[in-house]
C-alpha cells in the first residue's frame, strides 16, 4: 500500500485535573493514551466512541489544536509538530475542520460571505476582490445555498445551512484532508441525510480525506469505509468498516453495535442485545489491566492485570483483545441480555 | 377496543407575542390506551414536545395559548380541569420525564429527597415511610447501592443514573400514563439501551399506557406499539408500529424513513428530504409538507388535505390516499 496521508504513531494526550484536597497529588486525565492509526489519501475514516472516549481531543491533538504529551503525527510523510512556521501554515490550509455545533463554530457578527473570505484573506490568497468573490461564489454553489444568502449571518440560517457554511469555509483552501467532528449530530434526520449526501458528492469531486468523528454507528457505516473504535483513550478495533459491523472483534464493539436499536420492528424483535452494566471509567481513574474488562461479558481474571495491545486479527483487521478462543464463555455477571 | 385512557382531540396550541402568532400544534388527535406505548416522531418544531407540554398544562400563558381542542383523561377534559385538581394528578397519577436531567432535578436537593417529596405530596406518606420507598424504587430502576445514593445530589451522577432518577420520581406514584420527551436523547447509545430495557420492564411492571415522544426512528422501532408521525404541528399519519414501518401511508414518513442510515444494510445514498421545514408563523395554503414532497399532486399546493382514515383504524394526512379511504360507517 501507498504511504499514508495522516498518520498517528502513540500519540498521548494527558490533561491535569486539580488535586482533590489542597496537599493532594495534582490529578490526570487520560484523555488520549497511546493511538496510533493510518487514514490513507480517498479514505474516509471513521472515528467513533462514546462521549468522555477521548475522540474529539484525539482530532484536536493531531490539528496540533492542544500540544501533545507524547507521540508522532506525520501528515504526508512529515512530522507535524517539528514543522516550522511557514510549513505549519502550509499544513493549516492542506487539513481543515467542520465542528460540530453549527451555532458556536461561526462568528455571529460576521456576515456569510466575510465567514468565507477570510480563509483567504489569512492566508494571503486571491488578493484581488473580483477573483475573491467568484471564488466564494463557487463555494456557495458547491455546498448548494443561495448567493442572496451572503449577505445575511449566522443566526439568520437553519443548522443544516449552517453546517452548510462550515463546510463551504473548510473546502475554501482545497484541503487535502477534513476533519469532520461530528458534523451530523445537531441535525434532524431529514436534514442529516442532506449534509451527508453533501458530503459523499463533494468527496467523490474534489477527491478529499475525511476523517470522521462520530458517535453514531448508523452514520459511520454509511460514510466510512474504515472505522476505529474508541474507549477510555484507546482505540481497541479497527477494521474495514464492512467488516467491522459483520464481524466485530472486540467485546466492546460487540456490545456498542448490539445497543443500536435497528429502525425496523420486525428486525428489531428478533435482534440479540448485550446490556452492558453502568457506566464508562472515569479516564481520571481507568482500571487496571484491559481498559473495559470491568463491563466485559468475557472478561479472565488475567485481564485485570495484563493490557492488551491492538494487534491484527486478521490481515487489516485489528483489535486489542485475545481471539475469541482464549476468552472465557460470556458470562452473565457484567450484563443482562435479553 | 376498550376506552381509550388519554383521548387528545384537536388539540390547537399557539404562540402569541406582539410580533409574531406561531401555531406549535394544530388540531392534533390521538387515543392512547391503557399499557400501551404510543410513540409521537417528528423532528424539530413539529410540536411534539409542545403537544406534551399542552396535555399537562405547563406551557408559560401567555405567549403560549391552547385555543381549541380537548385533552380526556378517563373521561375528564385536562385543559378544563381548575389548576389545583390537575396539581393532583400530574406527578401522581399523569408523570413526565425530560430529555435533559440535569435540568429536571433540583441540584440543590438530595435525590432521595426529590423522590420522597413526591411520595409524600400525593400519597400523604411520612416522611420515613416516603424517604423508604424512595430507596426502593432507586433501587428498582437500577442504582446501585441505593440507601447511599439517595444521599447524593443530582450532580454526584452520571447522565445515565439522572435518567433513571427521574424515572424513579415519575413512577413513585406509580402513574396510569407516562410521557417521556426524548428520555435517552442526551445518552450515549449503550446507557441508551440500558435506559429503554428498564423503561420497557417498568411498563410491564406498572402496567402504565406511555406516551414516548423521540425523534429516532430506532428508538420507536423498539419501543413503540403505535405511532403518529408529527409535521409542522399536526398528525400527518397514525399507524401501527409495524405498519407505519411496512407501509408507510404519508410521503412524509416515506421521506423520514428513506432519510435514516441502519446499521444493518447499506444505502449507497440517503434519499434526503429537500428543503427546509416550513416557517410556523407564515400563514400557509395547502398542505404544509407539498413544497418538499416528492409526491405532491397539483392541488396540494392550495388545498389542505384533510385527515383520510384507513382501514385498520390508520390515519393519513395526504391526498394520495383519498378514494383508498373506507366507506363510512353506517
Amino acid at each position: 500500500m501507498s504511504e499514508p496521508l495522516l498518520e498517528v504513531r502513540g500519540l498521548v494526550k494527558h490533561f491535569e485535573a486539580p488535586a482533590e484536597s489542597f496537599l493532594g497529588p495534582k490529578r490526570r486525565v487520560f484523555a488520549v493514551d497511546g493511538v496510533s492509526l493510518s487514514v490513507y489519501k480517498g479514505d474516509t475514516f471513521g472515528l467513533i466512541g462514546e462521549s468522555g472516549c477521548g475522540k474529539t481531543t484525539l482530532g484536536r491533538t493531531i490539528l496540533k489544536l492542544e500540544p501533545a504529551t507524547a507521540g508522532k503525527v506525520f501528515f504526508e510523510g512529515r512530522d507535524v509538530f517539528a514543522l516550522k512556521p511557514a510549513a505549519l501554515r502550509q499544513l493549516r490550509r492542506d487539513i481543515q475542520v467542520v465542528f460540530q455545533d453549527p451555532f458556536s463554530s461561526l462568528d455571529p457578527r460576521m456576515t456569510v460571505s466575510d465567514i468565507l473570505e477570510e480563509p483567504f484573506a489569512i492566508h494571503g490568497m486571491l488578493p484581488s476582490g473580483t477573483e475573491r468573490r467568484r471564488r466564494v461564489a463557487e463555494l456557495m454553489d458547491v455546498v448548494g445555498l443561495p448567493k442572496t444568502a451572503l449577505e445575511r449571518y449566522p443566526h439568520m440560517f437553519s443548522g443544516g445551512q449552517r453546517q452548510r457554511i462550515g463546510i463551504a469555509r473548510a473546502l475554501a483552501l482545497n484541503p487535502k484532508l477534513v476533519v469532520l467532528d461530528e458534523p451530523v449530530s445537531a441535525l434532524d434526520v431529514s436534514i442529516q441525510a442532506q449534509v451527508l449526501n453533501l458530503l459523499q458528492d463533494l468527496q467523490k469531486e474534489f477527491s478529499l480525506t475525511y476523517f470522521f468523528i462520530a458517535h453514531d454507528f448508523s452514520v459511520v457505516r454509511h460514510l466510512c469505509n474504515r472505522t476505529a473504535v474508541m474507549y477510555l483513550g484507546r482505540i481497541v478495533e479497527s477494521a474495514p468498516t464492512e467488516e467491522l459491523f459483520a464481524d466485530p472483534q472486540h467485546p466492546y464493539t460487540e456490545a456498542l453495535l448490539s445497543a443500536v436499536p435497528a429502525p425496523d420492528p420486525g428486525l428489531e424483535k428478533r435482534r440479540k442485545r448485550i446490556l452492558l452494566a453502568g457506566d464508562v471509567p472515569s479516564p481520571l481513574d481507568p482500571p487496571s489491566g484491559c481498559r473495559f474488562h470491568p463491563r466485559c461479558r468475557y472478561a479472565l481474571p488475567a485481564c485485570r492485570v495484563s493490557d492488551p495491545a491492538l494487534a491484527e486479527a486478521r490481515p487489516g483487521h485489528s483489535a486489542a483483545c485475545p481471539p475469541a478462543p482464549f476468552r472465557s464463555k460470556p458470562s452473565a455477571a457484567a450484563l443482562v441480555e435479553s | 377496543m376498550t376506552e381509550p385512557i388519554l383521548s387528545v382531540r384537536g388539540l390547537k396550541t399557539e404562540f402569541v407575542t406582539p410580533d409574531y402568532r406561531v401555531v406549535a400544534v394544530d388540531g392534533l388527535s390521538y387515543d392512547l390506551h391503557a399499557g400501551r406505548t404510543l410513540a409521537v416522531v417528528g423532528e424539530s418544531g413539529s410540536g411534539k414536545s409542545v403537544h406534551a407540554l399542552s396535555i399537562l398544562r405547563l406551557l408559560p400563558v401567555p405567549p403560549a395559548r391552547i385555543t381549541a381542542g380537548e385533552v380526556l383523561y378517563r373521561g375528564r377534559d385536562l385543559l378544563k380541569l381548575p389548576e389545583a385538581e390537575l396539581r393532583r394528578l400530574r406527578g401522581d397519577r399523569l408523570a413526565m420525564i425530560f430529555q435533559e436531567p440535569m435540568t429536571s432535578l433540583n441540584p440543590v436537593m438530595r435525590v432521595g429527597e426529590q423522590i420522597a417529596e413526591s411520595v409524600a405530596l400525593h400519597k400523604g406518606a411520612s416522611d420515613a415511610a416516603a424517604a423508604a420507598r424512595a430507596v426502593e424504587l432507586l433501587g428498582k430502576v437500577g442504582i446501585p447501592a441505593p440507601e447511599k445514593r439517595a444521599r447524593d445530589y443530582p450532580h454526584q451522577f452520571s447522565g445515565g443514573m439522572r435518567q433513571r432518577a427521574m424515572i424513579a420520581m415519575a413512577l413513585a406514584c406509580d402513574p396510569d400514563i407516562l410521557i417521556a420527551d426524548e428520555p435517552t436523547t442526551a445518552l450515549d447509545v449503550t446507557i441508551q439501551a440500558q435506559i429503554l430495557e428498564l423503561m420497557k420492564a417498568l411498563q410491564r411492571e406498572f402496567k402504565m399506557a406511555m406516551v414516548l415522544i423521540t425523534h429516532n426512528i430506532g428508538v420507536v422501532a423498539e419501543m413503540a406499539d403505535d405511532v403518529v408521525v408529527m409535521y409542522a404541528g399536526r398528525a400527518v399519519e397514525k399507524a401501527s408500529v409495524h405498519e407505519v414501518f411496512k407501509t408507510p401511508a404519508h410521503p412524509y414518513t416515506r421521506a423520514l424513513l428513506g432519510s435514516v442510515p441502519s446499521i444493518y444494510t447499506r444505502k449507497e445514498r440517503l434519499a434526503a428530504i429537500a428543503g427546509q421545514p416550513p416557517d410556523l408563523a407564515a400563514p400557509r395554503a395547502g398542505c404544509p409538507f407539498a413544497p418538499r414532497c416528492a409526491e405532491a399532486l397539483e392541488r396540494c399546493a392550495a388545498e389542505d388535505p384533510p385527515p383520510f382514515p384507513l382501514p385498520g383504524g390508520r390515519m393519513s394526512n395526504c391526498w394520495l390516499v383519498e378514494g383508498k379511504t373506507p366507506a363510512a360507517a353506517p
